[in-house]
């Protein structure tokens, strides 16, 4: 960690957002670009690849028959899990999931869970013996800050693009059948993270701001204006002012990507 | 696996377990428990019964993670396998890890970093019986074993949540709301700071009820603040009566 750099970096940061402005000529509140190409992984049921900036996210869905959960006999089971692959940054070691990587995964799993944004009773096959398992797999492929909401778009995207197998049930045994219907979904969420940078707000970090901020809050909203998952990150802490004024923020830029994306 | 009932609440909105909307579980906190450690800490919040241990400021192993211009701090939630209804394997889940990190991530904004270069204080915490509301709880019991072992402080940090259940906003959420509920909001606070370090959500919420239930949230971490500093207290009040 070249620590010298960082501080220069935070001054000239902090400098900016005194005056509203950011190193990349973004307002506090705007995005990078975002651009998502879907269905690119023929191999898989789902797939979607978001650039948001530099930052570049895959998500992969396979989709198989497995056993419910017993305390959810007649609904299919949705899992996420994520992968900071070594080539996404220099700071990404192989190896087993790190405390960074599950959170990531359960962030992103948490805005699909809690929206109910997959309609997980109708991938139920035979109650209490046979559902379909939604494996959502997320790809970090280049960190340029802001992983979360690159992976919850991405895992969002995947998830309307993906196709569930055809089955008939004959004599008990499950015969998949030609062709595709798409996933059941019911919602779509979208989470918005924030960093704090010297007590302002900074909507979708990069790389250098998140190196440069005191925490984060992600939070993640439906179509109908609620919220549905929030989550807060980063050794500094947030006022109950700032946290009234990032739910503001993240549900007006949601319905604001919402349109964008038209979701 | 009991049948949802049809209502948590009932007519005269009084909770599954007899507590109105607003009220805490019963809360009993004991400081200095374990004699090893350099600071402890026991909770029994409901029927969540949570130790804690606070080592240090001690040289970090492996020593390659020991940072030149700050204490590192780590945390390990762990919940014991015969804490919960089916037995939990007690290898680390993926939800344990998140919670160590984000336990960890409450207590860094208390305590003075940057004056403990290269040394590291880790953060034991035990969930013996859970029902509902372990994380919150493990907070409150960590900062107690922190400030027990004597390390500075620049507020304690104390934890508690709010929810949603049968369309009503409630504090201190037990197992079976937790479950059966619609939303859950952790929030751990330094009071003295007006500083929310926690800050979890799931379940759906309007942006109002999202602002009731931190709110609701953060009256209760007051109220458990207080017997935070009189548990902290009693234990020296202990050795006195000792020594006369």
């Amino acid at each position: 960690m070249s620590s010298l750099v960082t501080k220069v970096r935070l001054r000239q940061i902090e400098a900016l957002l005194e005056k509203g402005k950011r190193l990349d000529d973004r307002s506090l509140t705007d995005y990078r670009e975002i651009k998502i190409e879907q269905g690119i992984i023929e191999k898989a049921e789902g797939s979607a690849r978001v650039f948001l900036g530099k930052t570049e996210v895959l998500v992969g869905v396979k989709v198989e028959t497995g056993e419910p959960f017993p305390d959810t006999p007649k609904e299919g089971v949705m899992t996420v899990n994520a992968e900071l692959v070594p080539l996404a940054s220099p700071n990404f070691e192989p190896g087993p999931p790190d405390e960074n990587s599950i959170e990531l995964a359960r962030v992103v799993d948490r805005g699909i869970r809690e929206s109910h944004s997959i309609d997980t009773e109708k991938l139920c096959i035979e109650e209490g013996k046979k559902v379909f398992v939604v494996f959502v797999d997320v790809y970090v492929l280049n960190h340029d800050g802001n992983l979360i909401d690159a992976s919850a778009i991405a895992a969002i995207a995947a998830l309307m693009n993906t196709k569930m197998p055809n089955y008939e049930i004959k004599d008990g045994e499950l015969k998949i059948k030609q062709g595709y219907t798409p996933l059941p979904m019911k919602s779509h969420p979208i989470t918005v993270t924030m960093g704090k940078i010297n007590n302002k707000l900074v909507v979708d970090p990069w790389l250098e701001e998140e190196s440069v901020m005191d925490s984060r809050i992600s939070l993640a909203t439906n179509e109908d204006g609620n919220i549905c998952a929030i989550q807060k990150g980063g050794s500094s802490y947030f006022t109950p002012q700032q946290i009234l004024e990032a739910s503001k923020i993240a549900l007006d830029k949601a319905a604001e990507l919402r349109k964008k994306l038209n979701w | 696996m009991n049948e949802k009932p049809d209502k948590l609440i009932d007519k005269k909105g009084i909770r599954g377990d007899g507590r109105k909307a607003d009220e805490l579980r019963p809360l009993k906190l004991q400081v200095g428990v374990l004699s090893n450690a350099d600071g402890s800490a026991y909770i029994e919040h409901g029927k969540n019964k949570i130790l804690a241990a606070a080592f240090g400021p001690r040289e970090m192993h492996p020593k390659h993670l020991a940072q030149p211009d700050k204490m590192v701090l780590r945390c390990r939630y762990h919940m014991a396998p015969f804490s919960v209804q089916e037995r939990k394997s007690p290898a680390p889940s993926r939800r344990e890890v998140e919670l160590s990190k984000v336990i960890k991530e409450s207590l860094e904004p208390a305590l003075f970093l940057e004056l403990y270069p290269r040394t590291g204080v880790d953060v034991f915490v035990e969930v013996l019986q859970a029902d509902g509301g372990t994380r919150c709880a493990s907070i409150t019991a960590a900062a107690l074993a922190i400030a027990d072992a004597g390390v500075p402080m620049k507020d304690l940090v104390v934890a508690c949540a709010a929810g949603k259940v049968d369309d009503t906003v409630v504090l201190d959420l037990y197992d079976a709301e937790d479950k059966l509920g619609s939303a859950d909001v952790p929030v751990a606070y330094m009071p003295n700071l007006n500083a929310v370090t926690l800050l979890q959500m799931d379940g759906i919420l309007t942006p109002d009820e999202f602002e009731k239930a931190v709110n609701m949230a953060m009256d209760g971490c007051k109220k458990i603040y207080a017997m935070q500093k009189e548990a902290l207290k009693t234990k020296y009040m202990v050795v006195k009566e000792v020594e006369e």
